[in-house]
């Protein structure tokens, strides 16, 4: 059995097979959609996140199976003290995987390892989020075809943005990756990244402060929110919030074939004129976040098309 | 030369590095145990010029080896059995450690879950650098 707890979880291989199985979801949705027949998947959200519980929700009914769970961690036992190793117990016996999203980092880690059933890192804090990097590479390699040879800036919330350090993380292992780094002082990313992951890869890459100077040269940017909910200090938050915002000047600065992807939702900081440039797809990775969320379904319940 | 009494069987921390001494007897618990325990600051040494060093009375296990190694891997653990030396044990740094650090990152899981046991593991061995198994947080070394 095998759970999904960080992106490097999944080899590139297995990643590729994971992406050819989503591909295939997208061109053949009637093959599939029986597949998880009489299966349960179980959404253990203790924390708000509408977007990722229902893709995961959809992503399973698309398959033929069906969704039991709870969206906070009020509506759970939770609210009780029930502990995260317990309560993964309990669920396993009422579904055949399951998707956690949790405030604390690390807790998916503890439920994977007491769980009977595969568990899905469905975000955890500032931690990991592994399905949505997943999400990410499906909307590279879907409309880039291919995920190596090009610069990706990443930009706004480095530091606790849990998306771009498993972006980071998955990009590193493909052929030909640069990154530049755009973010304030205060949110670059953690040293962590820059040295075990960056460094230790010899990845070249570059920490800037301007968007404008970092766009000409972007294949890929990758835009992320300042989250709130991050931060224990209130006025850092709103000092930090509107570092950068992309709007039609700073896309003219951009390649003709650059993507703009956000892990949404947003705030403000893409200006709604930008979504009708043919290089905002950050609506269309949302649909590729429910493909690649069947096949890992899929992969995790070890089901095949019938 | 301060005179403290030999050991018949026990174990004799050697090498530490003065003013270490302390910390060590804290991280090991040997606050804890009911034999005796000597604790010998400032000792000379032709090696360090200064050292500390730790006479424990009694058996191996009861001190743990992965948490000495995680503190400092070049202390010298000589095992004494009939006032002599009969085996000088090599520490290393241990892979993985559980229940010597705790994570003081207020995110980690292991802030709210109590029973949750503290495990770091090495990252980093040129660096010695331990990182929280579930948050990943690095541990800054303060000893």
């Amino acid at each position: 059995m095998r759970h999904l707890i960080s992106p490097l979880d999944f080899s590139a291989e297995e990643l590729d097979q994971l992406m050819d199985l989503a591909s295939d979801i997208e061109q053949n949705p009637k093959k599939y959609a029986h597949v998880c027949d009489g299966k349960k998947l179980a959404t253990l959200f203790y924390e708000p996140s509408t977007r990722t519980r229902l893709s995961f929700e959809a992503a399973m009914l698309n398959l033929g199976g069906s969704v039991i769970g709870f969206a906070s961690a009020d509506s759970s036992s939770a609210s009780k003290g029930e502990s995260v190793s317990d309560t993964i117990r309990i669920i396993s016996c009422y579904a055949d995987i399951c998707a956690m999203r949790h405030p604390k980092e690390g807790a998916p880690l503890v439920a994977s390892l007491k769980s009977s059933i595969p568990v899905i890192n469905a975000g955890d804090g500032g931690h990991q989020h592994p399905t949505q990097t997943l999400t990410d590479l499906m909307t590279i390699r879907s409309l880039k075809g291919r995920l190596g040879n090009m610069t990706v800036g990443l930009c706004g919330d480095l530091k606790f943005g849990r998306t771009v350090h498993s972006l980071i993380n998955a990009l590193v292992r493909y052929e030909g990756i640069r990154f530049v780094l755009i973010s304030p002082r205060e949110l670059r990313v953690p040293d962590y990244i820059r040295d075990n992951v960056l460094e230790a890869n010899h990845i070249p890459y570059t920490e800037v402060e301007s968007l404008d100077q970092a766009m000409p040269q972007l294949d890929i940017l990758y835009m992320t929110r300042v989250q709130r909910e991050r931060f224990f200090n209130e006025e850092e938050y709103i000092r930090m919030k509107d570092c950068y915002i992309l709007d039609k000047s700073k896309m003219a600065l951009g390649k003709k074939d650059m993507l703009v992807l956000h892990p949404l939702p947003r705030v403000n900081e893409i200006s709604v004129e930008v979504d009708d440039d043919p290089r905002a797809v950050y609506f269309r990775q949302v649909q590729y976040g429910v493909y690649v969320r069947m096949a890992l379904i899929m992969t995790l319940l070890e089901v095949a098309p019938c | 030369m301060l005179n403290i009494s030999g050991l018949r069987e026990g174990i004799v921390l050697d090498h530490i590095p003065a003013g270490k001494s302390m910390a060590i007897y804290k991280y090991l618990g040997l606050g804890d145990l009911d034999c005796q325990v000597a604790i010998i600051k400032n000792a000379r040494s032709n090696k360090m010029g200064r050292k500390d060093i730790i006479k424990i009375e009694g058996g191996l296990d009861i001190v743990d080896l992965d948490a000495l190694g995680f503190i400092d891997h070049k202390i010298t653990v000589n095992i004494i059995k009939d006032e002599k030396i009969v085996e000088k044990k090599v520490l290393r740094l241990p892979k993985k450690i559980t229940n010597v650090i705790r994570c003081k990152n207020p995110r980690c899981i292991t802030s709210i879950e109590q029973e949750l046991p503290h495990i770091f593991v090495l990252t980093d061995e040129e660096h010695e650098e331990y990182r929280c198994m579930y948050c990943e947080e690095k541990y800054n070394r303060k000893l």
